[in-house]
């Protein structure tokens, strides 16, 4: 059976909604899973905020291909079956928390500590504190460091391909084995990836241009 | 967690360990050295006079930035036999590790030069200097100086993604990963202890660059 260019292209289109989809669902889970993250990683007491260092720059230091091989062997150990996807979404969720959380810490640290005296002075607890006045501050200042880990996150998708997620890049190995056109497949999916980042990378440089 | 992990497969698998992680080392620190160069060459470009060379920069620059790494690499990797180019993997994880970490130098050294305050420019221009001799001599050190941090985790960054080599045999770190657990069984400990390595590998190369920055970079003169 011969492939035109279409059914090339047409079939890398239809494997890229697994690679929307998964990005959306771990960068959901990781801004979940890295706010928990960042509470512990700001708190006063050590006991609470040592093991978030640790959690940070163990996700931070270790390649996210290393992650997926963990979470994947790791899966049987802790009595779950070996499953593709739920390693991509739970590898790529890990590893976004750790990132997010290091990333909303900054946007913490950068606000002024008036900021939480004032909220103190409201008679408004810890928490109340953090989530009228820090966070909403803390995710608007932090908007273009998000999106921007965003971007690193859609094009972290393409390794999940190697623990045998049916993704974009796996769908062009399997075309490529198919038609031999090299060049053609993963110029089609490098495309394929550049339309999905360049509009959020154009957002990041337009909100950076906005705060300077 | 259950079962216990087993490491007695550890001491026969240290010399594999050794040789993979030498070679990873050995991929970053060529391209990191390639890349750096081209970075300042790149950053230059794209403060051209000429409009064309402006856009080509900033073309590669984006173009890179929006795409995978492996995507990359296989468009390298799986490409160049199809019109007749077959090179070593290690040649072809070299050029694509310098391709990407260049993309993002070219960034970051850029931001370096537009901090530079343009009152050292004129000054330089002031007292005679060419405009290339004030470029390499006056903006481009006070530019590295600043970007420098950014650089070195930029670098340890491209260290990390380059496990992705391990894809088209490139004999690194990850890929002797893959050759023990296929060997002992045991991928869930092979890839925990290769993971401690990368961690310490990067701790160790971010205080290597940041002190040898500090160094060879900014001593005397700063």
């Amino acid at each position: 059976m011969d492939f035109t260019l279409w059914d090339i292209v047409r079939n890398l289109l239809l494997a890229a909604r697994w690679t929307v989809l998964l990005s959306i669902v771990a960068f959901i889970g990781g801004g979940i899973a890295g706010l928990g993250i960042l509470l512990m990683r700001i708190d006063s007491r050590k006991w609470l905020r040592r093991p978030a260092e640790y959690y940070i720059g163990l996700f931070q230091g270790t390649p996210l291909l290393l992650q997926l091989f963990l979470v994947f062997f790791g899966l049987p150990r802790i009595g779950l079956r070996i499953d593709p996807w739920l390693t991509a979404v739970l590898g790529l969720t890990l590893c976004a928390s750790a990132f997010l959380a290091e990333i909303w810490r900054g946007g913490v640290e950068a606000l002024p500590r008036g900021q939480w005296d004032a909220g103190a002075s409201l008679g408004l607890h810890y928490l109340k504190q953090l989530r009228l006045i820090i966070l909403p501050q803390v995710f608007s200042i932090t908007r273009a460091p998000t999106v921007g880990f965003l971007v690193q996150l859609v094009k972290s998708t393409a390794l999940t391909s190697i623990i045998g997620f049916e993704e974009l890049l796996r769908t062009a190995n399997a075309i490529n084995n198919a038609t031999f056109q090299p060049f053609v497949v993963y110029g089609c999916v490098a495309l394929i990836f550049f339309a999905i980042c360049f509009p959020l990378t154009r957002y990041v440089k337009a909100l950076e241009k906005r705060k300077a | 967690m259950g079962g216990n992990l087993d490491f007695g497969w550890l001491g026969d698998a240290l010399a594999a360990i050794g040789r993979g992680a030498a070679t990873t080392i050995l991929m970053i620190l060529v391209s990191a050295v390639i890349g750096g160069v081209l970075s300042v060459l790149g950053a230059a470009g794209a403060r051209s006079r000429h409009a064309p060379v402006r856009y080509l920069v900033a073309a590669y620059v984006e173009l890179i930035r929006n795409t995978p790494f492996i995507v990359q690499m296989f468009f390298i990797f799986f490409g160049l036999p199809s019109v007749g180019l077959v090179l070593n993997p290690l040649v072809v994880a070299i050029v694509a590790i310098t391709i990407n970490l260049t993309a993002y130098g070219i960034e970051i050294v850029g931001a370096g030069l537009d901090a530079v305050s343009s009152g050292q420019k004129e000054a330089g221009l002031a007292l005679g200097l060419r405009s290339r001799q004030v470029f390499i001599k006056v903006t481009l050190p006070q530019a590295l100086r600043v970007i420098f941090p950014a650089l070195s985790s930029q670098i340890i960054i491209m260290m990390l993604e380059s496990a992705a080599v391990s894809q088209i045999a490139v004999k690194e770190l990850t890929y002797e990963a893959d050759l023990i657990q296929a060997r002992t069984f045991l991928p869930f400990e092979t890839y925990l202890v290769v993971a401690l390595i990368y961690l310490v590998l990067s701790i160790i190369l971010r205080r290597l660059l940041l002190s040898g920055g500090k160094r060879f970079l900014f001593g005397g003169a700063a």
